[in-house]
């Protein structure tokens, strides 16, 4: 099986660079996408939510990807993100009092409704949604 | 008297050498915070270096070139100006280098008939401008130290409307980017409109691929289609190039802080060392002094003892003959 090159940078940190054998993620209009090996060249706005990098073996890096883009050529799979992270990395104590504080200001504030995005988005890649 | 002068020295050698403490001090934080500094120039360049490869590769895309990060403007009518300077001074030529340049772009801008938009970054520069009778139009402080991006998401959401709404034609940024330890530069980048590619030199430095050489054009599947991926694209974009720009110049001011410190450090030195000499002289010829005072006292009180007892031998002498 041939790997393809994918790499996951945010402004704070890289956080996943390697050989992964797929990459799953959802774009803004198109639906969840695969990128296998040799892709062909892409461009992409991605949906907030979940991005699976399937590595050979099977194990899989799960990052929640909070808006960003994706590019692929010469088979490499670049994802940029202003704000993303990994699954093990999400407090979800914090993220379930994120929910609950922004659904109370959510319906006018459009700054509680991308909080509470946020969050769910958080719960449901952490798997506790 | 010349004890008086000695005692002056001292004071000023000790004055000297607690404002070389503050300097030393000054020196040695300036000298950490760069290591942080350039380790967040080193965590950020990843992403700024990638998106702007989707940018470029956008840019190649049919209908790309008609939307507005990339419009070149035949008539400027209002431009917006950042300009990114430090909080506190004591960093050498730091800040007045940036605010100079700054100066001189918005006289450029007046002089060419175009409104501009002053959004400054740090007390330093708002304190300028205001002072030169300059309208200050958006200002942010205690950033400079350590930013982040969503330090850079604030700075960029106040244009974004204006442009959004085609009161802007032009972003320009200025900032002092961090070459290296010892060579910082003042910069001055054109955001918006998008400048054709590999057209200036600061941005190929700043990352802009064209180090890989010429990037094959690719016929790219887009999803969404190109210009609603570069509506997403274009804040995404100037929060990068504005955080970027927040990251050298913080690094930058770092560099400038710890080389004036060290000048201000090595000054004092001098000078106590010069200082110290003069007082041990002063010293010298207080004691020298003194010495050839008690020395000629103690001669004068001798010889005049010595003529009191010839005197009194003569007057004994004197009255033993009588008897």
């Amino acid at each position: 099986m041939t790997a393809t090159q994918v790499e996951l940078v945010t402004p704070e940190r890289t956080l996943y660079s390697g050989e992964a054998e797929m990459v799953v993620t959802r774009t803004v209009g198109g639906g969840n996408i695969a990128f296998l090996a040799n892709h062909m060249p892409f461009v992409g706005a991605i949906e907030p939510g979940l991005v699976r990098v399937v590595l050979e073996g099977g194990d899989e890096v799960r990052v929640a990807v909070h808006g960003g883009f994706v590019e692929v050529r010469d088979n490499r799979v670049i994802m940029v993100a202003d704000v993303a992270e990994l699954a093990e990395d999400i407090d979800v104590e914090r993220a379930r009092r994120a929910q609950e504080e922004a659904q109370r200001g959510a319906g006018e504030d459009p700054e509680a409704e991308a909080a509470l995005r946020r969050a769910e988005v958080r719960l449901e890649v952490s798997g506790r949604a | 008297m010349a004890g008086g002068q000695e005692r002056l020295l001292r004071g000023r050698i000790r004055s000297i050498q607690s404002i070389r403490k503050i300097t030393r001090a000054m020196e040695l934080i300036a000298a950490s915070r760069i290591v942080r500094a350039q380790n967040a120039i080193t965590a950020a360049r990843p992403y700024v270096e990638r998106l702007g490869q989707v940018v470029q590769d956008l840019a190649a895309a049919p209908d790309a070139r008609a939307h507005p990060l990339f419009r070149q403007v035949d008539q400027v009518r209002r431009a917006a100006v950042i300009v990114i300077s430090g909080d506190r001074g004591l960093a050498g030529g730091y800040n007045s280098s940036v605010l100079r340049a700054t100066e001189r772009l918005l006289r450029q801008h007046s002089a060419d008939g175009h409104g501009t938009v002053l959004i400054t970054v740090g007390r330093k520069a708002q304190s300028y401008f205001r002072f030169r009778g300059y309208q200050v139009d958006h200002h942010f402080s205690g950033i400079s130290d350590r930013p982040s991006f969503a330090d850079a998401r604030r700075i960029v959401a106040t244009v974004m409307a204006p442009f959004a709404e085609g009161d802007l034609d032009m972003v320009e940024i200025v900032f002092t980017r961090f070459k290296s330890l010892a060579s910082q530069a003042v910069t001055t980048r054109q955001l918006i409109p998008l400048a054709d590619q590999g057209a200036d030199e600061a941005g190929e430095a700043e990352g802009r691929p064209s180090a890989e050489g010429e990037r094959r054009t690719v016929d790219f599947e887009f999803e969404p289609d190109p210009a609603d991926i570069l509506d997403r694209l274009l804040p995404s974009w100037l929060e990068a190039q504005v955080l970027a720009a927040l990251l050298e110049s913080a690094a930058s001011e770092h560099a400038a802080r710890q080389r004036a410190m060290k000048a201000a450090t090595d000054n004092a030195d001098d000078l106590i060392k010069t200082l110290t000499r003069v007082m041990n002289r002063a010293r010298q010829d207080a004691i020298t002094t003194e010495i050839m005072e008690i020395v000629g006292g103690a001669e004068a009180l001798r010889s005049a003892r010595g003529t009191q007892q010839g005197v009194r031998a003569q007057m004994n002498a004197d009255t033993a003959t009588p008897s």
